[in-house]
């Protein structure tokens, strides 16, 4: 299994066809304490790219972005009633949708673990 | 002699020990107030009804069958009640009110004295219009005095608060595009000091919206504006003077420039208290503009309203603007509602609320403009404009003021969060004025400005009010910039501390419910 | 001036500090084109006290106030007695030169009146939860209708006939905007809603809404209860729309049948009847659709000492956050009127709303047989609360003007409110509240009688 991010702040986990999505533990940490994650519905058909997820803290609301195109397989049920999830384990538990990908090419256009840890370091 | 001492009692305080907790949690004067659902009860009422049996029930079978859960109290509980609630509450009775882009002026009491005369107050909006002459003439005058004042041609009455008498301004832009066929103009430019306001009434109005970034003095920049235009922009959004506190000084200019490539101009009325009898903005070439009269006009801010938000048109948006609205024909004050509008109005948008817009603010908007007149609003802009220049310039030694070699401001003072201890940020700033005994400052607006305080500090307050405030100001920034913990905790002195935001958004809990019922 | 505080001395130092030599320094940034040089011309300038005071009551004297005639006009506002202590506690400074309770450490009062209204009117509508409050019905009704729409993902409501013209009105001007397909129609002067023979049967797979008004414009009251689940059966929303809210203290609430919104004009209650404003909206819905209710929400919470207090909450569907992803842009609700809204239900208590609507009732009914005795007219309502609808036989809006010049309003013509709509012309709307006397009815019926002949 491998771990793509996009600039966005976004993760995305590859296991075979089936991507898991979710935000950055860089990502929680600039915006504070989550109270309220918006996750996708199971069906629904995202282009890469596309405005996939609200994740809001107490005085912004914020889009996540799907890092690859595809259908939705499902959202994370467990942050309707615990939206800290995202805070306590953003990159583990607190993920959001798990998306069937249509095009593992556009995985190349994303960056790997350490390429994404240089690319914040520099924000 | 003799020694009397039936008047004895201790008469000089003596010194020891800090206070211990008290039985009611009360402090003095600082009462604790239970809700009204654990004091009150179904049974109780303070309102006396006539006494004996009712008939009828042509209720069509749905006579209510199960209790409501109201709790009523008598009138003497139900008047301490919020008499001890109104005592939370810190208002512009209490002190200066310094929050920026809201103008927090004194609200005169003749105005609710007139808006309280049976004349006005208990009339029906759907009387026959001969029955209500006194109350359409109120409107026919107060709209003289809104466009005289703006220089505009016409004025809609009936919007209900700023962010409607937008969209009422946004409405009549689309309806005036689409009326000469031009519908590929999809997009509004917003510059980014904007109020959230705006890029919401434009999206609400099916515009797209696009930034227009500020120049470093805090100025629309009006090279990047009008390189944007072009045949899809409908028109742009001004704020003026802007929410940085800066009179635009090319709206002009940019005015032109807008109409030149076929849009509209809407200008954010919101600080027209800067400007009000010394700038009328028709001479800027503006094509609609929404009138706060809870800000400018004084009529009371209510803890979160009722507002009201007139909108003056240009000769270009006068058709499209919506109905109804008083004309006078000959001595007769009409009301021009959807029957009666036909061919006169024809390209009207349509209708906005039910009846005829915030009477109740009319009146009070109405009393205060005829109080001061048209040499008195002069006046008010000049005092609001002096006093946030002298606050500006009072406190630019201590405070980092971003846009203070920009000119003078307009009637509010910008300052940012630059220079203070590190961790120390706007809020806390603000929080240690509540401790001072003040309203803060608007707080973290506009966004081009790191950690923005906005202070806006009206005309009606003495130079002996401003001078304290700037003290206290002064007072909290330098405890900031020296890293005082005891800031991060303030306020210390007010009915709450600091309050836990994040677990009211995580957990919402909206209505009240019986202790045994409530989600824990 | 007398709101002016700053003396000519204070002006004078203060320009010397901020290093201006005059008043025009300050306004340099102003273009030449738009320099003003003194007072505008064409307005008068200022006056006193008591000559303002002069000339606002001579405006006032001038309309023929609902307190100085028998009076029955409703359709959407309503005269009810409020009592001195309301208007009392409105006018503490505290709670009218208050702001938005942003900074909730000094705004607890505010901020518990609002968390207590919004319980209030829960509990009326038979919502679950309820928000601050809205500008008013009609802007309230067209919010729900833009709300039913972000939940369904549909843009189709239908709106029952019996809905106020008005907010009829309202909902088609946005409508233009935001795509949204409205199906309406004029109601027609029989006792029986078009809740069967049109809203069920139109319901589709489209529909995002149905909204109904209860009681409605003729004063008619149905069961919203298989309506409601009509517009389940089809995953679409009701939306009950109560512009009486004293009714439901005779009547089973919306919620109870079901209504998925339940929206409201507040002014019945505390606020007066103003000319048609300020007045204040009322919204509520069930919980699972909080999060795309429009407006302000004050909620409970802790302070950092672990002490009960109220803040606004979910501020993040609102316009300063979401800026164009705003569930509306609205930014101001109607605060002062909440407060007296929550004030006089706070007085009446349930005991005392329920008392109140029962007076209203009986005297509605006494009304409307008294008025049915008159030759020529009908009682068109089979159900009423206090308002009902007659047909006169003849136009009823000539018949209003020449009864208002013998100092009666005798209450709301449908040609008024449906210009255009002939089979209407004949319809008078009767509202009897409890400042309706005995004495009240027989003097319009009287003379409606000789009107009519």
């Amino acid at each position: 299994m491998s771990r793509y991010f996009t600039e966005d702040h976004e993760w995305v986990d590859v296991d075979g066809e089936i991507g898991t999505v979710g935000i950055s533990d860089y990502a929680q940490g600039q915006l504070g304490d989550i109270v309220f994650v918006d996750v996708p519905e199971e069906g629904k058909s995202l282009t890469k790219g596309d405005e996939a997820a609200v994740v809001e803290s107490v005085k912004a609301a914020s889009d996540v972005y799907s890092p690859v195109s595809g259908t939705v397989i499902e959202g994370n049920p467990a942050l309707a009633d615990e939206p800290a999830l995202v805070n306590s384990d953003a990159e583990g538990d607190g993920w959001f949708f798990k998306i069937g990908i249509s095009d593992a090419s556009e995985l190349d256009e994303l960056m790997d673990e350490g390429a994404y840890e240089a690319f914040v370091a520099k924000l | 002699m003799t020694i009397n001492q039936s008047g004895w009692r201790p008469t000089a305080p003596a010194s020891g020990a800090a206070a211990a907790p008290t039985f009611t949690g009360n402090k003095a004067l600082m009462l604790e107030e239970p809700l009204i659902f654990e004091i009150g009860d179904a049974h109780t009422t303070g309102v006396d009804f006539a006494e004996g049996d009712v008939a009828g029930s042509r209720l069509g079978d749905l006579t209510r069958k199960t209790p409501i859960g109201l709790p009523g109290l008598s009138e003497p509980e139900t008047v301490r009640h919020y008499t001890r609630l109104s005592r939370q509450n810190y208002a512009i009775d209490l002190g200066l009110f310094p929050l920026g882009s809201c103008t927090m002026k004194h609200n005169p009491r003749l105005n609710e004295k007139m808006a309280r005369l049976p004349g006005f107050a208990d009339v029906h909006p759907l009387q026959p219009t001969d029955t209500v002459q006194g109350a359409l003439e109120v409107i026919h005058q107060l709209a003289h005095w809104l466009v005289t004042l703006t220089g505009m041609a016409s004025v809609a009455m009936s919007p209900k608060a700023g962010a409607h008498g937008e969209l009422c301004g946004i409405l009549a832009i689309k309806a005036a595009l689409a009326k000469r066929g031009d519908t590929d103009r999809k997009v509004i430019l917003v510059p980014e000091s904007a109020h959230g306001t705006n890029p919401a009434t434009a999206a609400f109005a099916g515009f797209s919206v696009e930034d227009i970034p500020a120049t470093a003095e805090g100025r629309v920049d009006t090279a990047a504006l009008t390189a944007r235009l072009g045949p899809d922009v409908a028109g742009v959004m001004i704020t003026n003077p802007n929410t940085c506190g800066l009179f635009e000084r090319d709206l002009k200019a940019i005015s032109d420039a807008v109409h030149a490539a076929g849009g509209y101009v809407y200008c954010d009325g919101a600080n027209f208290n800067a400007i009000v009898g010394r700038v009328r903005p028709g001479d800027l070439g503006i094509d609609a503009m929404h009138i706060n009269l809870h800000k400018t006009f004084s009529t009371p801010h209510g803890g979160g309203g009722p507002g009201s938000g007139p909108v003056v048109f240009s000769d270009a948006l006068t058709p499209f603007a919506p109905l109804p609205f008083v004309e006078k024909q000959g001595d007769h004050f009409a009301l021009v509602e959807e029957e009666t509008a036909g061919d006169h109005h024809a390209s009207s948008f349509g209708r906005m609320v039910a009846f005829h817009g915030q009477m109740g603010m009319f009146t009070r908007a109405l009393t205060y403009m005829l109080s001061h007149g048209a040499d008195g609003l002069r006046q008010v802009a000049e005092d609001a404009v002096l006093n946030a220049n002298y606050i500006l310039r009072s406190l630019n030694d201590t405070l980092d003021a971003p846009f203070g070699g920009s000119g003078p401001c307009m009637h509010e003072a910008l300052f940012s969060d630059d220079g203070l201890a590190d961790g120390f940020s706007t809020i806390d700033i603000a929080k240690g004025l509540i401790d001072e005994g003040y309203h803060p400052m608007t707080m973290y607006f506009p966004l081009v400005v790191h950690g923005a305080m906005l202070v806006e500090p009206t005309e009606t307050e003495s130079k002996a009010a401003l001078d304290q405030f700037i003290g206290a100001l002064r007072s909290v920034a330098e405890r900031a910039k020296a890293g005082d913990a005891s800031l991060k905790t303030a306020p210390h002195f007010a009915p709450r501390s600091r309050l836990d935001e994040t677990l009211a958004a995580r957990k919402p809990v909206l209505v009240w419910k019986e202790p045994g019922l409530a989600v824990t | 001036m007398r709101y002016l505080p700053l003396t000519g001395h204070d002006r004078v130092d203060m320009l010397a500090v901020i290093g201006a030599s005059s008043i025009d320094d300050l306004f340099v940034d102003v273009p030449d084109v738009a320099r003003l040089d003194g007072p505008i011309h064409d307005l008068p300038m200022h006056a006193s006290e008591m000559a303002v005071e002069r000339h606002m009551s001579a405006l006032a004297r001038k309309n023929l106030t609902a307190g100085d005639a028998p009076f029955f006009l409703g359709c959407g506002a309503y005269k009810h007695h409020v009592p001195a202590s309301v208007d009392h506690l409105i006018q503490r400074g505290e709670f009218l030169t208050a702001y938005t309770p942003y900074q909730p450490e000094i705004a607890q009062g505010t901020l518990q009146m609002l968390f207590e209204f919004q319980t209030q009117v829960a509990r009326l509508l038979g919502t679950d939860v309820a928000n601050a409050s809205m500008y008013d019905g009609s802007t309230a009704c067209w919010e729900a209708i833009g709300m039913a729409r972000r939940i369904t993902r549909r843009g189709k409501a239908i709106l029952s006939a019996g809905l106020h013209p008005h907010y009829v009105s309202v909902a088609r001007t946005m409508a233009k905007y935001t795509g949204d397909v409205l199906d309406t129609a004029a109601p027609r002067l029989t006792a029986d809603t078009d809740f069967e023979e049109r809203l069920i049967a139109k319901i589709d797979d489209d529909t995002s809404c149905v909204v109904v008004q209860y009681p409605d414009i003729l004063g008619r009251i149905a069961d919203l209860k298989p309506l409601a689940d009509a517009c389940h059966a089809k995953k679409a929303l009701l939306i009950a729309v109560v512009t009486e809210p004293v009714a439901l203290g005779a009547i089973t609430s919306p919620g109870e049948m079901d209504a998925d919104i339940v929206v409201g004009e507040g002014q019945s209650i505390g606020v007066g009847l103003q000319f048609g404003g300020p007045y204040v909206g009322l919204f509520g819905c069930k919980e699972k659709y909080v999060r795309q209710m429009p407006g302000r929400l004050c909620g409970e919470t802790v302070d950092a000492d672990g002490r009960r207090g109220f803040v606004l909450t979910l501020s993040t569907r609102e316009q300063h956050i979401r800026r164009e992803k705003a569930t509306s842009n609205i930014c101001t609700n109607s605060g002062l009127c909440a407060l007296a809204f929550s004030v006089h239900m706070t007085l009446l208590g349930e005991a005392g709303l329920r008392r109140l609507a029962a007076i209203n009732h009986a005297g509605a009914c006494r009304a409307a047989d008294r008025l049915a005795t008159i030759p020529g007219v009908r009682l068109v309502n089979d159900s009423f609360f206090n308002e009902f609808t007659l047909d006169l036989g003849q136009e009823a809006r000539p018949i209003v003007r020449t009864l208002a010049d013998r100092g009666i309003l005798a209450g709301v013509s449908l040609g008024r409110l449906y210009p255009s709509e002939g089979a209407l012309a004949n319809g008078l709307v009767v509202a009897v509240t409890e400042t309706t006397s005995e004495a009240d009815v027989e003097t319009l019926a009287v003379a409606l009688e000789e009107a009519l002949a």
